[in-house]
């Protein structure tokens, strides 16, 4: 299957990502597919990574620990999130086959992360719905 | 599952190196990386285990240029190519856009040629996929053993077993010397761009 997006979806989807977690300090955002190909990024200006490792990465990932939940009988772990010393990654799914990546420092709790995610992730879901016939 | 960003203008397209264990698919992706260097932005990322063998998958995203307008962004992956890994094998197959199938050509290696391919076409069916239908190149790696007199199988016999019915395009090859690792490479990416042009339509 291929898809496409045009400009007014992508538009209207950084926008979400810059108002919900960029503006409040979130270092880098990704929206990316389970193919590992990337929709959209944005990063504050200071932490750049390499993108396109990070999302093949990312979506081999989020696939490996979704197989282990059915291998213990879970349907999900519905939390995926790493901690490190200065930066942390935390990952959530969108619709069935999208995933949204947030790499954050200290200053954001998780809690707060989680909370303005899940807001994020409502709203791309009523840009993404209706391009993808969902 | 090739994505088309049509604000930036950009394809990305997702080609996975498959066949069987120690058959030569990280040496492609390890020799396109070596050769073409100047033209990776980043590093090529690899997830094996202390022996040296791939247990998730190699990663290599490679820029084409501009095909009619739009950026074409290759994301070249290789699976784990033993048995035992057949989860995570599977795991790197969603959303492929074309596959290299790189079949070993020694003469022990016939049988695991064959069942990779049988395991390929199985996990292809759980996504949907029919591998008559994906686009397909197959690579006769190792033909440079025949020097040092190591039994290899012939092209046909190879042909017969794994390309009978397929009928996809096939090219033998020394991955280790290079020999056919850029033409497979661009041979599968004409067939896959070919395709998606096809399903856009």
């Amino acid at each position: 299957m291929t898809y496409c997006l045009g400009q007014p979806e992508l538009d209207g989807i950084e926008q979400i990502l810059k108002a919900d977690l960029i503006d409040v300090g979130v270092h880098c955002v990704f929206l990316i597919d389970m193919a590992g190909n990337i929709i959209a990024s944005l990063d504050n200006g200071e932490n750049q990574h390499d993108i396109y490792s990070l999302a093949a990465l990312a979506a081999g990932n989020f696939g490996a620990v979704s197989t282990m939940a059915k291998i213990i009988g879970e349907e999900e772990f519905s939390l995926l999130f790493h901690k490190g010393q200065k930066e942390s990654i935390h990952f959530s799914k969108v619709l069935s086959d999208f995933l949204l990546i947030t790499i954050f420092g200290q200053e954001i709790s998780l809690g707060f992360l989680r909370l303005k995610v899940a807001e994020a992730i409502e709203k791309i879901k009523d840009n993404l719905g209706p391009s993808l016939g969902v | 599952m090739a994505f088309v960003n049509l604000k930036n203008r950009e394809v990305q397209v997702k080609i996975v190196y498959c066949g069987p264990g120690r058959g030569g698919k990280t040496t492609n992706l390890e020799y396109i990386y070596k050769k073409f260097h100047s033209r990776f932005k980043t590093e090529m990322v690899t997830i094996k285990t202390q022996g040296d063998r791939t247990i998730f998958f190699d990663f290599l995203p490679l820029g084409l240029g501009k095909i009619k307008g739009y950026d074409i962004k290759i994301q070249l992956y290789t699976v784990p190519g033993q048995v035992k890994y057949n989860a995570t094998r599977k795991l790197v197959l969603r959303g492929v856009d074309g596959i290299v199938f790189v079949a070993d050509s020694m003469a022990v290696r016939r049988k695991h040629n064959i069942l990779s391919l049988k395991n390929l076409q199985e996990n292809l069916a759980t996504y949907n996929k029919s591998i008559f239908k994906i686009p397909l190149v197959f690579q006769y790696n190792k033909r440079d053993l025949a020097s040092q007199g190591i039994p290899l199988l012939p092209i046909s016999t190879l042909q017969k077993d794994l390309n009978s019915k397929l009928k996809a395009p096939a090219l033998e090859a020394s991955a280790l010397e290079g020999k056919n690792v850029a033409e497979t490479l661009k041979r599968i990416i004409l067939l896959t761009v070919a395709s998606l042009e096809r399903e856009l339509k």
